[in-house]
């Protein structure tokens, strides 16, 4: 088959994607595709009219390629791609949006509040600050609204660090949220078509619980898959990360983040393309499952068509 | 008929992952390859203004000089710059360094030469024959960043001394020995790069050039004065090298063809006492044997020529315009609070924000206007220089750089406000810090 593989692009996680898209490019040669690479650029759709690809393969990250850009541009010109449709992706990559969907569906989610950069410019948002720490009690994470990784998020412990926090954030993105912190084991689950993967569970090294960068380098936390959780804990975990999955109207595959607390598992995003690289938590799931990185592209060509 | 295609490795698989993370050396967790860095990979996009490298502009070098000396190699050398060479570099390149650190007022011996491969191996190779784990070294604040993971991976304790506009302050340096010194500790160097600093732009005046030199002799501590850009002066009158005043007893000299000739020759220099030179050059057999001879017999004719200088010449006239073109639009375009170096040389000016601003955050929005700088931090091993950036000024066009200025004082401006419109209003009112047991960091 004839597969268009996407990456790059203009987001910040631009160098995320060229590593997904590096892995995923060898694993469909592999299989036996025949792969055209296109880094998104100004030429991108008369790229696409003229290869003509049976299916596009998204292997990108943060705006414009999980925001549901790219896959309405491929809807409209007719060639099925990889991962959720542009609805979904757009819930997944508004957290405001897919919190606000998560609340309406039972599901639970850490309190938050949503901050944009017009309402704090133009309307004294500032003002509000203390009810938002009324509200979400502290410590809280300041993160941007729709921004992948671990990039402008903050974990706030003073009150008067909310404006240096929510600058950061809004340096990521036009909107941000505040977010209650809660502590508990750090769970990811991929589903993949209709398969609850593997729970993931990260575990951070040494004292860097509010250290996000940290967890990005080799050796900066330990995963462990398919994590020890009891039955009941597991059970409703899934339970919990499925029906996120659902609710977001999600398809194909992506991933959702939780944390697994006193009060059960709370649900903090959902990725609507989560990353492929080695260290990425999805293909750690398939293989956990015993899918194999090959096996596991070839299911979401499938799972495309 | 096409080749068949090259066997593949194998996937790497995350429990591959595991297996190398716990194989790696503690000092390899100081070399992060951050978010950060990852974000910088959109400076890879033709559309993107960088003035995040360190680039000299290498358009500038007469092609048809080019094809002279590879016409020449051809000719007549092929052997030779085919086969390994002597792990101190080649003679005839280390008698046309002599004659290059001359037009700095340097004499030197060639023998006491090693060439490296760049200046960037030159600090490597200083820094693996001096530093045991744990071993204090000093350097700038802010220091050049390429050095900082060097001396991390030997694992070195890096003591930052701070910079003002005449470089290292050398009162403070004396404190920091002092202390040192009440410890039973010395450091086992002073790193410095005191002529148009990387990143800082400063130049270290004459007379704490006295006194730093003064103190390493009184001390016993050696200086390794790091110099690419000595020649690249747009005004002023020159300074003498600290290894000039101190004539090679205490001053370890690093130098580069980079900046005034490729950074792609990839040729660098140590001068150094005898005994440091021996332990250097069994350093640097053990890292590489020896420098590219193809790329030494280059430089070595090119520079027996007297036409480098016209080409020294040339690329300051170049990089001055380009100076004046980053300078003039700070002024005209950066917020009010902002500070910056007017570099009198050198490839760098570095600004310094209002301190609300956090440049690391002010880099994710220029970046999506396509325009790119190195946030301050990255000069810094304990987290100063937060406010600051660095803004290159040599690999770019004057209207590029023009633009870019223009677009980074346009996001600073908006961030700034912002920031204002957050922390000014009357109406907030905040808590008293509480009690918070869970704050580590």
């Amino acid at each position: 088959m004839k597969v268009a593989l996407l990456q790059g692009g203009r987001s910040l996680e631009r160098g995320v994607s060229l590593r997904s898209g590096a892995r995923v490019a060898e694993a469909l040669s592999d299989i036996g595709h025949e792969v055209e690479v296109l880094d998104l650029g100004p030429d991108l759709v008369a790229k696409l009219e003229g290869i003509r690809p049976d299916v596009a393969f998204i292997a990108l990250h943060g705006t414009e390629g999980e925001d549901g850009t790219v896959q309405a541009l491929l809807d409209l010109l007719d060639i099925p791609h990889t991962g959720p449709g542009v609805a979904a992706c757009q819930r997944c990559m508004d957290k405001s949006l897919a919190k606000h969907i998560l609340r309406e569906n039972g599901l639970p989610t850490p309190n938050w509040v949503t901050y944009s950069e017009a309402a704090i410019r133009d309307f004294g948002a500032a003002s509000s600050f203390q009810r938002a720490v009324d509200t979400v009690g502290l410590p809280l994470v300041a993160k941007p609204a729709s921004q992948g990784s671990s990039l402008g998020v903050k974990v706030v412990t003073r009150a008067e660090d909310i404006p240096g926090a929510l600058m950061t954030a809004l340096s990521y993105d036009n909107r941000a949220i505040l977010e209650t912190w809660v502590s508990g084991r750090e769970l990811a689950v991929s589903v993949l078509g209709d398969q609850v993967l593997p729970i993931v569970e990260a575990i951070p090294t040494d004292n860097n619980a509010y250290d996000f960068e940290a967890r990005y380098e080799i050796g900066g936390a330990s995963f462990v898959c398919p994590a020890e959780l009891s039955d009941e804990d597991a059970d409703e975990v899934n339970r919990v990360a499925l029906a996120a999955y659902n609710a977001l109207g999600c398809s194909g595959f992506s991933r959702v983040d939780l944390i697994l607390g006193d009060d059960g598992p709370q649900i903090l995003e959902i990725n609507a393309i989560p990353g492929l690289t080695e260290t990425s938590l999805l293909p750690q799931a398939a293989e956990a499952a015993g899918v194999e990185f090959e096996a596991m592209v070839a299911r979401i060509i499938d799972l495309a068509l | 008929m096409a080749a068949p295609p090259p066997p593949r490795r194998p996937q790497t698989r995350s429990k591959d992952l595991e297996r190398y993370a716990s194989l790696f050396a503690k000092r390899t967790r100081v070399m992060r390859s951050s978010a950060m860095r990852d974000m910088m990979a959109i400076t890879a996009r033709p559309e993107v203004i960088s003035l995040a490298g360190g680039l000299p502009d290498t358009s500038t070098f007469p092609p048809e000089a080019f094809a002279a000396e590879m016409d020449r190699i051809a000719k007549t050398s092929v052997a030779e710059v085919l086969q390994y060479g002597p792990t101190e570099g080649i003679d005839l390149v280390r008698e046309q360094i002599a004659k290059v650190m001359a037009a700095e007022d340097m004499r030197i011996d060639p023998m006491d030469v090693t060439v490296t491969t760049g200046g960037q191996q030159a600090i490597d190779l200083i820094t693996k024959v001096l530093i045991d784990p744990g071993d204090a070294l000093i350097c700038d604040a802010p220091t050049y960043p390429g050095a900082i993971p060097t001396f991390c991976s030997y694992e070195a304790d890096i003591i930052q001394i701070e910079c003002d506009s005449d470089g290292m302050k050398i009162d403070i340096l004396e404190q920091t020995l002092a202390e040192l010194a009440a410890k039973g500790r010395k450091p086992k160097f002073i790193y410095s790069v005191p002529t148009f600093q990387n990143p800082g732009g400063a130049t270290l005046s004459l007379e704490r050039r006295h006194r730093l030199v003064a103190l390493a002799r009184e001390h016993e501590i050696l200086v390794v004065e790091d110099n690419p850009y000595g020649l690249l002066r747009y005004e002023g009158d020159p300074l003498p090298t600290l290894y000039s005043l101190d004539g090679g007893n205490y001053v370890v000299y690093l130098g580069t063809f980079s900046k005034i000739l490729s950074a792609g020759l990839r040729i660098g220099w140590i001068v150094s006492p005898t005994p440091i030179r021996e332990k250097v050059v069994l350093g640097k057999a053990a890292s590489d044997l020896c420098t590219s001879t193809l790329t030494q017999d280059f430089a070595g004719e090119y520079f027996k020529k007297d036409r480098w200088r016209e080409y020294v010449d040339d690329l300051v006239a170049i990089y001055r315009n380009r100076r004046d073109a980053m300078v003039g639009a700070m002024s005209e375009y950066f917020p009010h609070g902002t500070t910056w170096t007017k570099p009198e040389g050198g490839l760098f000016v570095w600004a310094t924000l209002p301190d609300v601003i956090d440049t690391e955050d002010l880099l994710a929005k220029a970046l999506t206007k396509g325009v790119a700088f190195v946030p301050g931090t990255g000069a810094y091993v304990d987290g100063r220089g937060a406010s600051s950036m660095r803004l290159n000024f040599s690999g770019v066009k004057e209207d590029e750089i023009i633009e870019g200025i223009r677009r980074i004082g346009k996001v600073a401006r908006e961030h700034l406000a912002l920031y204002e419109t957050m922390t000014g209003t009357d109406e907030m009112r905040l808590p008293p810090r509480p009690e918070d047991p869970e704050e580590e960091r």
